[in-house]
């Protein structure tokens, strides 16, 4: 012991530890210092999060690191830590309430098995706040908060989180010759290590209930919990396999940089409105269009809505184009509008009734419109997407919409197809783009 | 007549993916969230981007968690950042608070969408503003800077990395499902970011307090977590060293300190642009999405021979008070146009001088506002 380097991983600076007599949390404490010693960690390396409560109060009596955040939180500042930087040793030090109120996280924790020891200083109740009863609270047991005795059950915190995936677990008194070596395993486990430590609050639990330390083990079985060594299972950290996989991918793609290549007619900003159905794939569509647009010169914006079950009802994009920066991105009275299946048309009715005489419509001919004041102009787009590929109804009505306007050459559509979509569909668009054509020479 | 097109690359991406790649280029190297519409994408490219760069990106089990494990590994050393909305920063409240309390250096996007609650979920809206500044307990100062544009939403969130590590501070990007959501035409190489800004260290063998400072306003060096010094947290009231206190003299020494390093750098933190007008009687003053249409409000006022000043924020709190009064000096009327039901406007009023008439264009039914219903609320003919 004495060629040690460190003898110790508490200080008395602050002076007596301030846990009232007779408290778990002293002799809990005092066997986690055994533990740090028997590792002889570098005590800038290790890190102790501590939770709200009275075991809060622990970590600044040590040497190591000291990390006290809000309550029930610990183990996800633990996690950031320990993700953060890998070759931390992080313990959490947590009370039962903490357990409670941060389920989630234990849950989690326990599931994502970051190398953590989460050890619980498990009283019963709420030390800190006046002996209010918590998720640990036997049933029957009295405190602050259970006047008619405690009616709900207790909560068995190693198999909550051993049903959650925890790799390593183990229950015992906080008062059992061997406790360090079992922080020691824990620490020393690969992996999530929950320490599940029953302990008496003399100030609370104690008084208000017919309770000793020997009743401890009683306690233990009267709620049907297991002691001992619980679970040690073997399963990838999650931070080592993070980095493992993480090396393993190419960098990503490099972005898309459009360079304008041919020329435009636009002397103002016009919008575009495409309304079709879920899996019309209206979205790539009318993205392709912009990038042609781009292609040319031309600035855009793309905004597109979709019910959020998006396989179903309708897929609305709108685009503006335009020779100069965009500033107001809506499309209040449209230049150009594309109907190119039922919901879509359910969808923009009543826009469609609204449009000014200014705006084409385009709308499949199987569609019955609504009265309008827009120019319309009916394209076989069924049968013409049924002859070229199913879903390129968007890019037929996109290009007999260009083929007449002319904002662009049909050369650029074709170019924004070949270029950014996959082979296959661009295969399939680009014989859409001459159907579309076609429909309106 | 044919034109030739802008002769520059541009690319075609939503705000989301502008606001990632401005983090990336920050040095981002840690990012946590929770799905959530209209930030989830965020969330996606983060996955998909971090991982290549030496990062780590994980979705966390809620949005406190989010907050929780970001604070964890920016204490560890990483720069991080998460993003979520309205919900979400609802359940960041009590960790921004830590983050302050800890000055751990975090930048949080808000993007914004339609509430309260649940509200519109696709639908954009700014209905944080307020929010943004008062978000947790304690209502120490906040640093919030707000783009209008997919390039604006890469450079300041380049920015509020810059700014999280120089004044040890949570920063919030206040985004909007318009922007965020919305591909535009950008050319991300052409945005100037100003130099990086890197964590401040302690030297090698200084002697290191976790919020050390000689005067309120100077913002301590930071040693992380597993660095050379044995360093202290806490979510409670504290001395310089990091140790619990209950000491009032003390205490209010460190709350001095947290407002003071933000207040005393107002001006620095101010980002705006104003297009003044000799002569201008009316104002607008307008900031996010909105500022687009207020741009297009202004030009029409003009070009109907109107005398229209235009200030436009992309730092909204600390409020950039000097820039504010002096865009103010002069004018009769203040037109504010907001997605909410004048939030900002508050912050207007009790800047405008006295008989200055502040007049709100206010909406919040998920559309955007136009510049003609600027024009028309705002009196702007």
């Amino acid at each position: 012991m004495s060629n040690m380097a460190y003898q110790t991983y508490m200080t008395d600076e602050l002076g007596p530890l301030p846990f009232c007599p007779g408290c778990g949390h002293e002799r809990l404490l005092r066997e986690l210092d055994k533990a740090l010693v028997e590792l002889q960690l570098d005590p800038t390396n290790v890190v102790i999060v501590s939770d709200i409560g009275c075991i809060g109060l622990a970590d600044r009596y040590f040497t190591t690191n000291a990390f006290h955040g809000l309550h029930g939180r610990s183990l996800t500042y633990a996690t950031g830590l320990k993700l953060g930087r890998p070759e931390l040793t992080v313990i959490v030090l947590i009370g039962d309430g903490g357990c409670g109120i941060g389920g989630a996280h234990l849950l989690n924790a326990a599931r994502r098995n970051v190398d953590l020891t989460l050890v619980v200083a498990n009283n019963f109740n709420y030390g800190m706040t006046g002996g209010q009863h918590s998720v640990t609270t036997p049933s029957g047991g009295r405190t602050l908060t259970t006047p008619l005795g405690n009616i709900e059950g207790a909560m068995d915190i190693c198999a909550t989180a051993i049903g959650a995936g925890a790799t390593w677990a183990f229950r015992g008194i906080g008062y059992d010759d061997g406790l360090a070596q079992r922080i020691v395993d824990g620490i020393r486990h690969p992996g999530f290590a929950l320490l599940d430590i029953w302990e008496l609050c003399t100030a609370y639990y104690l008084p208000r209930n017919d309770f000793n330390k020997k009743e401890l083990y009683n306690l233990i079985e009267s709620t049907g919990q297991e002691v001992g060594l619980l679970a040690d299972k073997e399963r990838p950290e999650f931070g080592a396999a993070y980095r493992q996989r993480a090396a393993e991918i190419p960098k990503g793609k490099p972005p898309i940089v459009i360079e304008p290549a041919f020329a435009h007619s636009l002397e103002r900003q016009k919008g575009i409105v495409m309304a079709g159905g879920a899996g019309q794939k209206v979205k790539s569509a009318v993205t392709v269009l912009a990038r042609a647009g781009m292609l040319s010169g031309l600035q855009a914006t793309q905004k597109d809505d979709y019910p959020i079950t998006i396989m179903t009802g309708h897929s609305l994009s709108e685009i503006n184009l335009s020779p100069d920066p965009i500033e107001y991105t809506a499309i209040d009275s449209p230049d150009y509008f594309l109907v190119i299946s039922e919901e879509g048309l359910k969808k923009t009715r009543s826009w469609i009734k609204r449009l000014a005489p200014s705006c084409r419509l385009y709308a499949d001919d199987g569609l019955e419109l609504p009265d309008t004041e827009a120019r319309v102009t009916r394209l076989p787009l069924a049968p013409a997407a049924k002859e070229v590929g199913r879903l390129s109804n968007g890019v037929i009505a996109l290009a007999a919409m260009l083929q007449e306007a002319a904002m662009f050459p049909m050369d650029a559509f074709e170019q924004a197809i070949s270029r950014y979509q996959k082979p296959e569909i661009a295969e399939t668009n680009l014989k859409a783009v001459k159907k579309g054509v076609e429909l309106v020479s | 007549m044919p034109r030739q097109g802008i002769a520059m690359g541009l690319e075609f991406i939503e705000g989301n993916e502008a606001i990632v790649r401005g983090a990336i280029r920050a040095g981002c190297g840690f990012f946590a969230g929770y799905p959530i519409t209209p930030a989830s994408t965020i969330l996606e490219y983060m996955l998909h981007l971090l991982p290549a760069e030496g990062g780590v990106a994980m979705q966390a089990e809620d949005e406190i968690a989010s907050m929780g494990l970001c604070i964890g590994a920016s204490m560890a050393g990483r720069k991080a950042m998460t993003a979520t909305s309205g919900p979400g920063i609802s359940l960041y409240s009590e960790n921004i608070g830590l983050a302050i309390m800890g000055e751990t250096p975090l930048v949080i996007v808000n993007v914004q969408r339609q509430g309260p609650a649940t509200g519109s979920a696709t639908k954009g809206a700014e209905g944080d503003i307020q929010f943004t500044r008062w978000v947790t307990s304690g209502g120490l100062p906040m640093i919030a800077l707000s783009p209008a544009t997919v390039g604006e939403a890469y450079e300041l969130t380049f920015r509020a990395f810059n700014l999280s590590e120089q004044f040890r501070v949570p920063v919030i990007v206040l985004s909007n499902k318009e922007i965020s959501l919305t591909q535009e035409s950008v050319d991300l190489d052409a945005i100037e970011l100003p130099p990086l800004v890197e964590r401040r260290r302690p030297a090698d063998g200084e002697k290191y307090q976790p919020h050390h400072f000689e005067t309120p306003e100077q913002v301590p060096v930071l040693s992380d977590f597993g660095g050379e010094h044995v360093t202290q947290y806490t979510t409670s009231t504290h001395d310089k060293a990091g140790y619990l206190t209950a000491d009032p003299g003390l205490i209010q020494e460190m709350i001095d300190h947290y407002t003071a390093k933000i207040e005393a750098a107002t001006d620095d933190i101010a980002l705006f642009r104003h297009d003044p007008q000799e002569d201008a009687e009316t104002l607008v003053v307008s900031y996010g999405v909105t500022s687009r249409s207020a741009a297009m409000a202004v030009r029409e006022a003009r070009d109907r021979g109107k005398r229209v000043s235009s200030l436009t924020l992309q730092t909204l709190y600390p409020v950039p008070e000097r820039a504010i009064k002096s865009a103010i000096d002069g004018v009769a009327r203040i037109v504010v146009p907001e997605m909410n039901m004048g939030q900002y406007r508050l912050e207007i009023e009790r800047l405008a001088p006295d008989g200055a008439e502040v007049i709100g264009v206010n909406k919040m039914n998920t559309t955007l506002i136009s510049p003609d219903e600027i024009i028309a609320e705002g009196g702007l003919l």
